[in-house]
């Protein structure tokens, strides 16, 4: 109770801090005017309508997809196919960008294929539409790898009973898989729509035109060329409050899933079989296959032209590596560690009896703070945390430790989406037996917590590794010599005319991505057994 | 109880990515150490630093020691978050744009060097900042995609909206900011109904010039905002003039990147010595093929032959920075205006 007491305390102290400094940082003689200008609303405007919508197409997309994962259970490839889409995770939004364009954009496939069809072309991709399949392509797989997650949980033996019913495809997915999925929609859709109110470059870049701005353009607009800190502390705040409210009511609407008890077999599902079934399903994975692997594609083809030698024989490429592989692993260790102490310590202060409000408190407390990380952009946390360092000598020395921080944070609620429900079942599955064998302490970790959730920590940490490998954040801000990423490297190569070589690091991080998501399945059965 | 803590494993992330990393292997040296702070593009293995810092520690018996940040509007925000403590001694990156918010901080000193040597197109001279290189701001288009350029912002403004063109928002990036001010040098008070007439051929606006340039390259638009210089890159390092800059006949907006010593500087005699240096023979001539500006006093040797090719405008337009610092806000108003009207 007390650890995750004090790593709830650790985040908040985090943010808290950051953001004090900041406003504590008067820059005078700077006249913002009314806060809640014209723009502000209209941004505020766009901000909610394009992550509602971007929302709305990800997680509606993700359910026939993590369906037709689920129900075929072993088919060849479908491991990749797991592995395939964790893969957007780590993937920079300029980069990511420019794979979709090669695919939809004005002289991409899509618009080829159109051509050699002698159909009226180029269709433009730019404005909502673009924001839109943009971020359907990096929050969809997302949502399907969570919803799978949670479909493979159900007991097996809720499909032994349901093959005795015989009960329809339609019947199955109402009664058993639908309750499931509907629990873990807030916290999916929760996530997604966090990631996508708070997109910047993709929204800019493809969005057509300054109509298409959300509150972090402002944020970051407040930061740079006006540097108002507070105002861009009162933008990150507008940004909290809305989404709050919105994921409040997310959770208010929607039952937790239920559990059940299991015996643990394996599961055999019974649907699926049936050729339209399989048909259906076939259709769907490779729609999703297309929609997220052809821009992958385009991203290694555009990568595999540039001289990958020179490339990665550089000394600046080698100490970028090590730089980014160190980041990204003590930010994952310390994301997975901190989410689960703060998850169990929410399952315990609601496990009491009667929980009081200050449990409840608590608990809600602790679900909210994984939540709303995201909104605070990491460009406010850095600035924060560089005004607090200040006095402690040569900021640039601190650097590795803040981005380090600051990743962990940003990965909180990835791995809360991934351990929480996971947590919550195994805890109902084996709780009551574990403390009626008198199994406890480190005896528990071994025999019965690691095996049951192995997979989704193996999961947890993949997520969290790549997301901060992809990371561009902080790093630029306390940039200096003696600190460059992958990203940072690919970006400072692009802003110098090397689009070759910017290509070429785009395809090793997406290699170095892939080797990640292959440690995420690492918990996975062989193929043909399912979960 | 959980500040401790805290501030416990803090240090330990602290200490580990420490000795992970090895970070601030620098500054050890017994000799003087001069702290430039510039952007990071100037650092990088290609770009004009370590040349620069081996030229001038030949001279001077001293260590260079660099700060890179993402731009120069990022070097003003470091400043500023800095503050008293900041360790730079000169800083070198700012753009004129900038130069009256940077004197606002109270930062900079007066330079006391010399500089009747240099020479920039619209004159810029001040007592603080000196300019070391410059550009002009250009359309740069595909000559594969593009039979006949616009030949003058009126063109641009009024021609085939088919044809497309990406631009940088000017919330977000200096390039953005600076066809913001070439079109209000040009428009004056109509500038808002040329942004809207624009419109119609923006294909999109992105958050800075690599975004920008990135969809150029990869065919999303024959035109983009870049620099009049962005053709010598190609045809210097990739051999080739498929890209060209269009000459407009109103005039080109000039970007002057300047320097300036500050008054945190620990030997201010050093640091003099190295901005006298910067507009020297030989800092100007490492300049063009590393950071793919125009100089702007004499170089040793003659300009690579591609320089010679480029656009060299007739007329320059620079709005003194005092009057863009007033009027930013209220002008990019009236570009997200003209830009949002549908």
């Amino acid at each position: 109770m007390a650890a995750g007491g004090f790593a709830l305390g650790g985040v908040l102290l985090f943010i808290g801090l950051a953001a004090g400094s900041l406003l504590a940082q008067s820059t005078g003689g700077n006249d913002a005017g009314p806060f809640l200008d014209a723009y502000i609303w209209r941004i505020t405007r766009f901000t909610l309508l394009q992550a509602g919508l971007s929302t709305l197409f990800s997680v509606l997309l993700a359910i026939p997809v993590a369906r037709a994962l689920a129900r075929q259970a072993s088919f060849p490839g479908r491991i990749w196919m797991l592995r395939l889409l964790a893969l957007p995770l780590g993937l920079p939004a300029l980069v990511g960008a420019l794979g979709l364009i090669e695919i939809w954009g004005r002289q991409g496939l899509l618009n080829r294929v159109l051509a050699a069809a002698g159909l009226e072309q180029p269709v433009s991709i730019y404005g909502l539409s673009g924001i839109l399949i943009a971020h359907v392509f990096f929050n969809m797989p997302l949502a399907a790898r969570l919803m799978l997650a949670g479909i493979e949980r159900i007991p097996a033996e809720y499909w032994r009973t349901s093959a005795n019913l015989g009960m329809s495809a339609f019947a199955i997915f109402r009664f058993i898989e639908w309750p499931v999925i509907r629990g873990l929609l807030p916290g999916i859709a929760g996530l997604v729509f966090m990631l996508c109110a708070t997109s910047f470059t993709l929204v800019l870049t493809l969005g057509g035109g300054p109509a298409a701005s959300t509150i972090e353009v402002a944020i970051y607009q407040a930061l740079r060329f006006d540097f108002d800190p507070p105002r861009a502390i009162a933008l990150a705040a507008l940004q909290v409050a809305l989404t709050g409210a919105l994921l409040l009511v997310l959770k208010l609407i929607a039952p937790p899933p239920p559990e059940g008890e299991t015996s643990g077999k394996s599961i055999r599902r019974s649907d699926g079989a049936s050729s339209l079934s399989r048909l259906a399903d076939r259709v769907w994975l490779v729609l999703a296959a297309g929609l997220v692997g052809l821009p992958f594609a385009a991203i290694a083809y555009a990568g595999s032209k540039a001289d990958l030698f020179r490339l990665l024989s550089e000394p600046v490429f080698h100490r970028a590596l090590a730089m980014s592989a160190t980041i990204s692993v003590l930010s994952a260790v310390i994301s997975v560690a901190v989410t689960a102490l703060m998850i169990r310590t929410e399952s315990l202060a609601l496990a009491q009896r009667r929980p009081g409000m200050t449990a409840r408190f608590f608990a809600g407390a602790i679900g909210a703070s994984t939540s709303f990380i995201l909104l605070i952009p990491p460009v406010v946390l850095g600035a924060g945390w560089f005004l607090l360092l200040r006095p402690f000598g040569d900021v640039a020395r601190f650097a590795p430790a803040v981005v380090v921080a600051i990743n962990a944070l940003m990965a909180l609620p990835f791995v809360h989406r991934v351990l929480a429900p996971a947590m919550a079942t195994h805890a109902v599955r084996t709780g009551r037996l574990a403390a009626s064998l008198g199994i406890a302490g480190f005896q528990r970790l071994l025999w019965i917590d690691w095996p049951g959730l192995r997979k989704p920590l193996f999961v947890a940490f993949s997520f969290a590794m790549a997301l901060s490998l992809g990371d561009l954040g902080a790093v630029a801000l306390f940039g200096s010599q003696d600190m460059v990423t992958l990203p940072y490297l690919l970006y400072s190569r692009m802003g110098s005319y090397r689009t070759a070589d910017a290509a070429g690091l785009a395809l090793f991080l997406g290699l170095l991505c892939l080797v990640l998501t292959v440690l995420g399945t690492a918990g996975e059965e062989p193929e043909g057994k399912g979960a | 109880m959980s500040i401790s803590l805290h501030g416990r494993t803090l240090a330990g992330f602290m200490i580990a990515a420490a000795t992970v990393t090895g970070v601030s292997a620098s500054a050890f040296a017994a000799e003087k150490t001069l702290t430039v702070y510039t952007y990071e593009s100037f650092i990088t293995e290609w770009g004009p630093g370590a040349k620069v810092s081996e030229a001038f520690e030949k001279v001077c018996d001293c260590k260079v020691d660099y700060v890179g940040v993402a731009d120069g509007v990022e070097l003003l925000t470091r400043l500023k978050l800095e503050g008293e403590g900041s360790k730079a001694d000169v800083v070198l990156g700012l753009d004129t744009n900038l130069v009256a918010e940077a004197k606002a901080t109270g930062f900079f000193v007066p330079h006391g060097v010399d500089t009747t040597s240099v020479d920039v197109p619209g004159g810029f001279t001040d007592d603080t900042f000196i300019p070391y290189d410059y550009g002009h701001f250009a359309v740069v288009y595909d000559t594969e995609m593009l039979k006949s350029p616009p030949k003058s912002l009126r063109d641009l403004v009024e021609g085939d909206p088919t044809q497309k063109i990406v631009i940088e928002d000017p919330r977000t990036s200096t390039p953005g900011l600076g066809l913001l001010l070439w079109v209000k040098s040009v428009y004056g008070d109509r500038a808002g109904e040329a942004w809207a007439k624009l419109k119609a051929r923006v294909l999109t606006v992105t958050p800075g010039w690599s975004e920008a340039y990135g969809l150029f390259t990869k065919g999303e638009a024959p035109m983009v905002l870049s620099y009049t210089t962005s053709p010598a890159y190609h045809m210097v390092a990739e051999d080739t003039e498929r890209y060209q800059a269009a000459p407009f006949t109103e005039g080109h907006y000039i970007q002057i990147e300047v320097a300036a010593l500050t008054k945190n500087a620990k030997d201010p005699e050093l640091a003099r010595k190295f901005l006298d240096f910067m507009i020297g023979p030989e800092f100007q001539s490492i300049i063009p093929t590393t950071n793919w500006m125009m100089p702007v006093t004499a170089t040793k040797e003659p300009l690579p032959e591609a320089f010679g090719k480029l656009v060299e405008p007739r007329k320059t337009f620079l709005i003194p920075s005092e009057e863009v610092a007033a009027n930013r806000r209220a002008w990019i108003d009236e570009w997200l205006t003209a830009m949002s009207r549908n």
